[in-house]
């Protein structure tokens, strides 16, 4: 392990640094954040290290970090921005297997479920064209499972089975969730840890993770936010403290 | 007096509207999620005797009220939700119960199937679904392979063709000619372009002169007359969702209606006060504003 200083940064302020992570050295795209640590995230991001980034207000207007209006992105246009490819979203999970399956449709067998959610919302055709990264506020055993019970976003193993259509443009770039961060950096692209937040034992993330995780030897703290982003996250991004509602402080 | 024809006055009550649907047709909702949908017309349906319904829809409580009503057949969709309360509780409680058939799809196919049916055409390939369980729990869906070098294989998205279309636009005039004023169009032209028949409720009726009035531009006008077969006035009309500018989703209505709709008791008392079979959308209404005051 390498220890690190962990200041006075809570677990949700991790989280914010490594969800805005994924989006450095994107260029020139949508960042898409679903949740609200992945908002704090993206807004950090773009306010520091990405400033290229777009972002919407949440609902149809392209808006810059004092939310002025810079572009139009109406639903439709929004659909054609996913298939064009100059967007990185940040979606959530209910289920998410080892090879990066994600599930927000329903739990148990979809004909007659044992629990409805969503739908599959725009999972498939995001995870087909442009780059899709996960944010699970509580990572445990009943998200992290074996085999997700309805294939939304599509992982590695079935967009290989699928056919090069499917594998074109298919990217997961990291999955974050409140213990640590994850890629898919293994020969056969199936989940692999990458840090812990201050605080977390990698013993404790392999108990609240359903299948066999990938372990290097050395697994790094997840990075410390410097004073300057903990200002911005705490008195200029998010002063109501939004990112405490989903990740205990 | 001059010797021009009046155009067709389209204006219809919801009633009327009604009167002109059957069941087992294939009906297309606008809207999505929680926002600017046809609540007044939706509501009309559930007073009326049409059953056994196709409905196409981004789903929100259009979809959770004509669940619980029992009046679909099958639903086709990407998901149903109430926005700020995430997950609809009729459309939860009818999917847990088996209550109709689903037809789930991607947002984007979705959309390429109303743009497949707007365009008269039987498929429009599409990337979306390869991979996922949309291709196994729909059996029917088919692939196409290109035609030219790159050969690559994509889903073959059928149009969604529907017998009639429902929106809720923020104004219109008698002709049809429908106008959004909010942010989003979502796909409510779409819908009405890829129906047979297709009827517009709006906030305000207006000359047609009335508006582009004071600079408003002409691409607001969203819907075009030759596309819409009635207009309904229903101030009011996508209450309890959203219909920006006119007015946000009445989100402590909302509320309520999510809280009675996860009780069968609360339900019934819900839907007695403010969906009775003998009412009509001004009794809602006035129901509604009385329900406001009691909450103060």
């Amino acid at each position: 392990m390498t220890a690190s200083a962990t200041g006075s940064a809570t677990r949700a302020e991790y989280c914010v640094i490594a969800c805005a992570e994924v989006w450095r050295g994107n260029g020139e795209v949508l960042a898409a954040p679903m949740g609200a640590v992945p908002s704090v995230g993206a807004r950090l991001a773009r306010l520091t290290f990405a400033p290229e980034l777009l972002l919407t207000d949440g609902e149809a207007t392209i808006v810059g970090p004092d939310g002025e209006a810079e572009g139009w992105l109406p639903y439709r246009r929004h659909l054609t921005l996913v298939t064009g490819g100059r967007r990185h979203v940040m979606m959530g999970a209910s289920q998410l297997d080892r090879f990066g399956n994600q599930n927000i449709s329903c739990i148990g067998d979809w004909e007659q479920p044992a629990r409805q959610l969503l739908g599959v919302r725009g999972a498939p055709v995001n995870t087909l064209n442009n780059a899709v990264s996960y944010w699970v506020p509580r990572h445990s055993p009943r998200v992290f499972v074996e085999r997700v019970d309805m294939v939304c976003g599509v992982g590695h193993d079935n967009a290989r089975a699928a056919g090069p259509s499917a594998t074109r443009f298919h990217r997961i770039p990291q999955v974050v969730s409140d213990l640590g961060v994850f890629d898919f950096g293994t020969p056969d692209r199936s989940m692999r840890l990458v840090s812990v937040h201050p605080g977390v034992t990698v013993d404790r993330v392999r108990e609240a993770t359903g299948f066999a995780l990938t372990v290097p030897a050395d697994i790094p703290y997840t990075r410390t936010p410097t004073p300057a982003e903990l200002r911005l996250i705490r008195e200029v991004i998010d002063p109501s403290a939004t990112r405490d509602r989903e990740v205990r402080p | 007096m001059t010797d021009r024809p009046a155009a067709r006055d389209k204006t219809m009550t919801p009633e009327e509207v009604v009167a002109r649907l059957e069941s087992g047709m294939t009906i297309g909702i606008g809207g999505w999620g929680s926002r600017r949908k046809p609540m007044a017309l939706v509501r009309a349906l559930l007073r009326s005797p049409v059953t056994d319904l196709t409905v196409i829809s981004y789903g929100g409580p259009d979809i959770g009220l004509l669940a619980a009503g029992g009046r679909i057949a099958r639903l086709v969709t990407a998901f149903v939700t109430l926005d700020s309360i995430p997950l609809e509780p009729h459309y939860r409680a009818a999917r847990q119960r088996g209550a109709f058939t689903l037809t789930e799809i991607d947002e984007a196919m979705f959309m390429w199937g109303l743009h497949a049916a707007a365009n008269r055409l039987p498929f429009l390939p599409v990337r979306a679904g390869l991979g996922s369980d949309v291709m196994r729990v729909n059996p029917g869906l088919r692939t196409v392979t290109s035609p030219y070098e790159d050969g690559e294989e994509l889903v073959a998205m059928p149009a969604l063709r529907m017998d009639a279309a429902l929106v809720h636009l923020n104004r219109a005039d008698r002709l049809g000619n429908g106008q959004y004023l909010g942010p989003d169009p979502y796909f409510d032209d779409l819908f009405c372009e890829a129906a047979e028949t297709a009827y517009v409720s709006c906030e305000r009726l207006v000359e047609t002169a009335e508006l582009t009035k004071g600079g408003t531009a002409p691409q607001t006008l969203l819907v075009q007359r030759h596309s819409v077969t009635g207009v309904v006035e229903t101030p009011g009309g996508a209450h309890f969702t959203s219909c920006v500018p006119d007015h946000p989703r009445d989100e402590p209505f909302q509320k309520a209606y999510a809280a009675a709709a996860a009780d069968p008791a609360a339900w019934a008392e819900f839907s007695a006060r403010f969906l009775p079979p003998d009412g009509d959308e001004k009794s809602y209404r006035q129901a509604v504003r009385t329900w406001h005051e009691e909450q103060k």
